[in-house]
C-alpha cells in the first residue's frame, strides 16, 4: 500500500480509506459513517486542502491537518 | 395545560450529572419517555407533538446545553441534545447519557436521508438494552429522492418497532403511541453480548456495562471498575459500524438522482471561488434588511417616534407634573437646525401652573420640537432624566433594541435552517487555521456583527479552550455589533470613502495582529475541522418564525437587567459628578494623543456601557472626517457593552474576562491614538 494521504484526493474520484488516526477522532469519524475500507467520493478539494468527502448522501467535511492524517488507498 | 408541568433543566458546567440526578429522582413515579437521534432529525418536533410545547427546533450543534421536559399522557417526556453517539465526549453527550441511562423508554429519531450514520446510535442503544422504538423521519423527502427503505426489514433486523413519519406534513403521527406501546428491547449481537457479560455482573446495568466497555470513565468510576481500552472501544465501534453498514445494504435501495438547485448551490458555497460572491451576495442582502431597513429606517420611527417622541415624553411630562422641572424646547427644521427655543420653568411642579404647562404642551407637539427635560430632585433624575436609569432602558430595549434583535435572529434563523453556515465554516476552514481557529469560529464570528453578548456564549461550540479565547477575544475587540454598525455606518458615510478605507484596513489589520498573537502565545494547537454538512434547503418559515421568536424573548429576559444596571451606574455618575470627574481625567488622552475634542470622553463613558452609545454620544460633537475615523476606530475597539461583559466573565472566567476588557481598552487608545498621530 502506498502512503499517499487524504488531502492529496483528487476531485472527483473515489478513494478507499485505508487507515484512520486513532484516538477520539477515529471514534468521531466512525460515528459519521466513515470507517477503515470504506469506499468514499471526494466531492471537493478547496485550495489549501480542505477535503469535503461522501458517502452516500452524506457530506463530511474535513480540515487539511485532519486529512494529511487520514491514509488512502 | 401541561406548560406549568415542564421546566429546563439547566446544565450546569461542572456536574451535569449530579443535577439532573437529582430532578430525575424526584420525578420517579412517572415512566420516562427519552427521544434522542442525530442532530437535525427533527425531535424536537415530536417534543412538541407529545408534550405541546415549543422548544428551540435544530441548532447550532452546541447552543443548547439544557434538557426540555415535559408531559404526556402518564409519562414525563424528555428532549436531549442531538448526538452521534452515547458517551462523554463533550457536554451534550453527558447531558443526553444521564438521562438516555435513566429512561423507560427510548424514542430514537431518525433521519431517513442518513440512515448510515442515524442507525448507528440506534444500534448503540439497542445494544444498551434499552426499550426503543425507531422513528424514521423525513419519509416524504425520501420519496422525493427515489430512496426506498425497507422498513419492515429494518424492523426485523434491529427487533423493534420501527414507524416511518413526516414532521413536516405531519404524516405518521398517529403511530407514534404505538410506538410508545410497543417499545422494546431489540436483537443483540452475539459476540457483544458475551463481552458484556463479565462488566455486567460487577456494574449492574447491560447499558452502563456497554458505556464501560467503550471506555466511559465517569460510569466507571461510579462502579469503581477499571474502563475498556481505547482498543475495546474501537472494536466495538467497528463491529457496530460494519453491522449497520450490513444492516443498510439490505433495507436501502436507491435510484440515485443528482442535480437539484439546492445540491448545486451548496457545492457552489463550497469553493471559494463561487462561494465568495455567494457570502458576498448574502453580506449585501443581510446589510440592505439589518444594516438599512431595520437599524436606520424602522429604528428611526421606533425609537425617534414612538419611544422618544411619544413614549418618554409622555413619563417625563406626566413626572414633572409632581415636581420641580425645567423644560428646554428646541424646534429644528429638516436639516437639524435650531429655528426656534423656548424654556419653561416650572416651580414647584407643572400642575401648579395650568397656564404655563398649557403653553408647553402646546410648543412641544409643534412639528421637529425635541423637550429636554431637567428634573432638580436627584433621585428623579437617576430614574428619569437624561440617562434616567427607567427612560433610557424603556427606550433603548423596546424601541432601539429589539427591532434590531428581531431582524438579527430572524436572518440568523434563515441562514441556520438553510444548512448553509456549515458550508460558510468549510469554505473559510483554511484561512482560519492560519490564525489559530478552526472554520466552525466562523459561526460565532458572523453573529458578533449582530450581537457579539450573543457571540460570546456561542463560542461554547468550539472545540478547544483556546480556540474559545481567542474566538471571544475578537469578537470583544474588533467585531462591532449591529446597534454599533448602524450608528458608525451613518457617521462614515458622511466623512467619505477614504476615512471608509481607512477604517476597513486598520480594523482588519488589528484582527490579524490580535489573532496571530494569541496563537502563538496561547499553548497547545487547535483542533481541526470535522464537520456534517446538513442539506441545502430553503428556509421553512414556521421553523424560522418560531426561532426568532423563541430566541428573542430569551435575549431580551437575559440582557434587560445589564441595561437597566448600566444605565443606573451612568445615571449615578452624572449626578455625582464623577462623569465631569472622568471627562477631565481622560482629557489629556482625547485632547492630545486622540486629537477629538474633550466631549469626546462622554462617548467612551456612555461605551462602556452600550457600544452604539458610545458611538451615538459622537454625533453630537463637530469633527472633520479625519476625527470621525480615529474616533470611530477607537470606539469599536474600545471595550464591549456591560452585557457582553458580564456574559464574558461567565464564560471566560473572571481572570480571562477581565484581561480582555482591560485589553481592551489599551488597544483602542493605543491604535486609535497612532492612526491619529498619522492622519490628522
Amino acid at each position: 500500500m502506498n502512503k499517499k494521504t487524504l488531502d492529496k484526493a483528487k476531485k472527483g474520484t473515489y478513494l478507499t480509506i485505508s487507515t484512520l488516526p486513532s484516538g477520539l477522532v477515529k471514534i468521531q469519524l466512525i460515528r459519521l459513517g466513515i470507517s477503515e475500507g470504506d469506499i468514499v467520493f471526494c466531492l471537493e478539494r478547496l485550495p489549501g486542502g480542505t477535503i469535503i468527502i461522501q458517502k452516500n448522501r452524506q457530506e463530511i467535511a474535513i480540515g487539511y491537518d485532519l486529512a494529511k492524517q487520514i491514509l488512502i488507498g | 395545560m401541561s406548560k406549568s408541568l415542564t421546566d429546563i433543566v439547566e446544565h450546569k458546567d461542572k456536574h451535569p450529572h449530579l443535577n439532573i440526578d437529582k430532578d430525575l429522582q424526584s420525578q420517579s413515579k412517572m415512566k420516562k419517555i427519552v427521544l434522542v437521534g442525530n442532530p437535525n432529525v427533527g425531535k424536537s418536533i415530536f417534543f412538541n407533538f407529545l408534550s405541546g410545547i415549543y422548544v428551540d427546533v435544530s441548532n447550532f450543534p452546541g447552543t443548547t446545553l439544557s434538557i426540555t421536559k415535559g408531559v404526556y399522557k402518564n409519562f414525563t417526556v424528555y428532549d436531549t441534545p442531538g448526538i452521534y453517539g452515547v458517551s462523554s465526549f463533550n457536554d451534550e453527550e453527558k447531558v443526553a447519557r444521564d438521562i438516555i441511562l435513566d429512561a423507560d423508554i427510548i424514542l430514537n429519531v431518525v433521519n431517513s436521508l442518513h440512515l448510515e450514520r442515524d442507525i448507528f446510535l440506534t444500534q448503540q442503544l439497542i445494544e444498551m438494552g434499552k426499550k426503543v422504538s425507531v422513528i424514521l423521519n423525513f419519509s416524504d423527502e425520501v420519496k422525493k429522492r427515489k430512496i426506498i427503505i425497507d422498513t419492515k426489514k429494518l424492523s426485523d433486523i434491529l427487533g423493534v418497532e420501527v414507524i416511518e413519519t413526516s414532521a413536516v406534513s405531519k404524516k405518521g403521527f398517529d403511530k407514534i403511541e404505538f410506538a410508545i406501546e410497543n417499545a422494546r428491547i431489540g436483537k443483540q449481537p452475539h459476540d457483544l453480548h458475551e463481552l458484556l457479560h463479565k462488566t455486567l455482573n460487577r456494574v449492574g446495568s447491560q447499558a452502563e456495562a456497554l458505556l464501560v466497555l467503550e471506555g466511559d470513565e465517569i460510569i466507571a468510576e461510579k462502579h469503581g471498575v477499571n474502563p475498556g481500552s481505547p482498543d475495546d472501544r474501537e472494536k466495538i465501534y467497528i463491529d457496530r459500524r460494519n453491522r449497520v453498514n450490513e444492516l443498510i445494504s439490505d433495507v436501502q435501495y436507491e435510484d440515485t438522482s443528482k442535480g437539484k438547485f439546492f445540491n448545486l448551490l451548496g457545492r457552489l458555497s463550497l469553493n471559494p471561488m463561487t462561494g465568495l460572491p455567494i457570502l458576498a451576495f448574502i453580506l449585501v442582502l443581510l446589510y440592505f434588511f439589518i444594516g438599512d431597513l431595520v437599524a436606520q429606517r424602522t429604528v428611526s420611527f421606533t425609537e425617534g417616534i414612538i419611544g422618544k417622541g411619544y413614549v418618554e415624553y409622555n413619563i417625563k411630562s406626566f413626572i414633572a407634573d409632581y415636581t420641580q422641572t425645567k423644560i428646554n424646547v428646541d424646534v429644528l427644521d429638516d436639516e437639524g437646525n435650531i429655528v426656534d427655543s423656548k424654556s419653561f420653568e416650572f416651580i414647584p411642579n407643572k400642575k401648579s401652573d395650568p397656564a404655563l404647562a398649557k403653553e408647553f404642551s402646546i410648543f412641544s407637539k409643534s412639528i421637529g420640537a425635541e423637550s429636554h427635560f431637567h428634573f432638580s430632585n436627584p433621585i428623579v433624575r437617576l430614574l428619569f432624566g437624561e440617562f434616567g436609569a427607567i427612560s433610557m432602558t424603556l427606550t433603548y430595549l423596546l424601541f432601539l433594541l429589539l427591532p434590531l434583535v428581531i431582524a438579527f435572529y430572524f436572518a440568523m434563523a434563515m441562514l441556520e435552517d438553510s444548512g448553509y453556515l456549515p458550508r460558510l465554516a468549510t469554505m473559510l476552514d483554511r484561512s482560519m487555521n492560519s490564525i489559530g481557529l478552526n472554520g466552525r469560529a466562523v459561526i460565532p464570528i458572523m453573529l458578533g456583527f449582530g450581537c457579539v453578548t450573543m457571540a460570546t456564549i456561542t463560542t461554547r461550540l468550539l472545540g478547544s479552550e483556546r480556540e474559545k479565547t481567542i474566538t471571544t477575544a475578537i469578537l470583544q475587540f474588533v467585531i462591532p455589533c449591529s446597534a454599533q454598525l448602524a450608528v458608525i455606518a451613518v457617521l462614515i458615510s458622511a466623512a467619505g470613502f477614504t476615512p471608509l478605507m481607512i477604517y476597513v484596513i486598520v480594523i482588519f489589520t488589528v484582527l490579524i495582529l490580535l489573532s496571530t498573537i494569541l496563537n502563538k502565545l496561547l499553548p497547545g494547537t487547535s483542533s481541526p475541522l470535522l464537520i456534517d454538512l446538513p442539506i441545502m434547503r430553503f428556509p421553512q418559515f414556521d421553523n424560522v418564525f418560531k426561532k426568532t421568536f423563541f430566541r428573542t424573548y430569551g435575549f431580551m429576559k437575559e440582557a434587560s437587567i445589564w441595561f437597566f444596571v448600566g444605565a443606573l451606574v451612568v445615571g449615578i455618575m452624572d449626578i455625582t459628578g464623577l462623569l465631569v470627574v472622568f471627562q477631565n481625567l481622560l482629557a489629556p488622552i482625547t485632547t492630545h494623543w486622540l486629537q477629538l475634542p474633550k466631549e469626546a470622553a462622554t462617548a467612551f463613558v456612555m461605551g462602556i456601557v452600550r457600544r452604539d452609545f458610545g458611538a451615538a454620544g459622537l454625533f453630537s460633537l463637530v469633527l472633520t472626517p479625519m476625527q470621525i475615523t480615529v474616533a470611530i476606530i477607537t470606539i469599536t475597539l474600545f471595550v464591549p457593552c456591560i452585557a457582553s461583559l458580564m456574559i464574558m466573565l461567565k464564560e471566560r472566567g473572571l481572570k480571562e474576562g477581565m484581561i480582555i476588557w482591560a485589553g481592551t481598552w489599551i488597544f483602542a487608545f493605543l491604535i486609535g491614538g497612532i492612526v491619529s498621530q498619522i492622519i490628522i
